[in-house]
């Protein structure tokens, strides 16, 4: 190969593996993996660390490649998007059939895998996570209706729900309302952000609450939801998982989120324009600090209970 | 005539020295897994045999 011809190579023909890692949505990952390793942990079947580190692993891969098949079939939307531009693929260095490839194989490996770390009931329900992420929400479902993040959020639920079959190998009323506390604070949680992110959703053609039904109808919408997730949050509390730490953490948080809604549901778009949605990032800001402290609490009352100083339930 | 120190070399290399990584990575994880089943005494072959202390 000449000089010339090696200069005239196009970027996307030489990806780093950066850029693979990138497709992965390694911020996403990060989260799977936390919840994934609570939901593990806290199950009542002790586990061997080694199995615990590659099941987590695996759960972890199997969201990366669900991210990269996002990143595929959604490719279009994320060029017109400020946000998505400089992706893998609408940046120009990873090519759409890779990130297709990429996605497949690591799916498919990561619930063999998984399969063979754990059982049967994680790796279907990894599996189906896959499935659900991709199929009914990424091609269906999120161009269609403005509902698309609690469909989405769906699937980020999932996690602590595989990581509790990892140690158990089966499904639970605990693995249950793990799976309820995330797929409920995500509409609220997002649904903050739209409000004061300036979004070209409504350029990609992807219908946003924010946009579709207006920013009250949002408002709404959040007390609602916000109104149900104190109820799973608190009735986790009462099942073999919950203990003293979660019970506290548990009112102490709902208390603040429920305040917080309720405050922005008594806003209108003018209020809030006035102090530059500060209500609204405070309730953001709080949504991310709501889901990881449950969390913790959860794994708290797990150690506490290890080490023997609490009982059962709350 | 090639410089050896152009972009995309370096951009190659980091492709084939992660790939790496993540092969030697991926063999010492089946490696592991086989170890921990085996010593729990798992039927990880699916033959229905499993160790003596298993058995036990």
């Amino acid at each position: 190969m000449s000089d010339t011809s090696l200069h005239n190579l196009t970027r996307s023909a030489e990806p780093e593996f950066a850029d693979y890692v990138a497709l992965l949505k390694p911020r996403v990952m990060s989260l799977v993996v936390f919840t994934a390793l609570v939901g593990l942990l806290v199950a009542p079947v002790p586990v061997h660390p080694f199995i615990v580190f590659t099941s987590v692993l695996f759960i972890a891969i199997g969201g990366g490649a669900s991210g990269a098949l996002n990143m595929w079939w959604d490719a279009d939307i994320d060029r017109i998007m400020r946000r998505t531009a400089k992706r893998p693929i609408p940046s120009g260095k990873v090519s759409e059939g890779e990130a297709l490839g990429l996605g497949l194989a690591l799916s498919g490996l990561s619930v063999m895998m998984l399969a063979l770390s754990a059982n049967l009931v994680a790796a279907g329900l990894l599996a189906f996570t896959i499935f659900f992420y991709v199929v009914i929400y990424t091609m269906w479902l999120k161009r269609w209706t403005p509902q698309n993040i609690v469909i989405g959020g769906a699937a980020g639920a999932f996690p602590p729900m595989i990581g509790w079959a990892v140690a158990t190998g089966g499904v639970s009323v605990e693995s249950v309302l793990m799976f309820m506390l995330i797929f409920i604070w995500t509409p609220p949680h997002f649904w903050s952000l739209a409000l004061f992110m300036k979004s070209d959703y409504d350029d990609a053609g992807v219908p946003m609450l924010t946009v579709t039904h207006g920013h009250d109808a949002t408002r709404r919408h959040i007390l609602g939801y916000t109104v149900l997730l104190a109820a799973c949050s608190l009735g986790l509390a009462f099942t073999t998982i919950g203990g003293p730490v979660y019970l506290t953490a548990a009112l102490v948080l709902n208390f603040r989120f429920l305040v917080g809604a309720w405050k922005l549901w008594k806003r209108d778009t003018p209020q809030a324009e006035a102090d530059a949605y500060g209500e609204e990032k405070r309730f953001f800001k709080l949504s991310l600090w709501y889901l990881f402290l449950h969390f913790s609490a959860l794994l708290a009352d797990a150690a506490l209970r290890g080490l023997g100083l609490t009982g059962g339930a709350a | 005539m090639i410089r050896a120190t152009h972009e995309i070399h370096d951009r190659r290399r980091s492709r084939n020295l992660g790939l790496g990584l993540v092969l030697i990575a991926f063999v010492g994880i089946v490696f592991g897994m086989t170890i921990v089943k085996v010593g729990n005494g798992e039927d990880v072959l699916g033959t229905g045999m499993v160790t003596q202390e298993a058995g036990q």
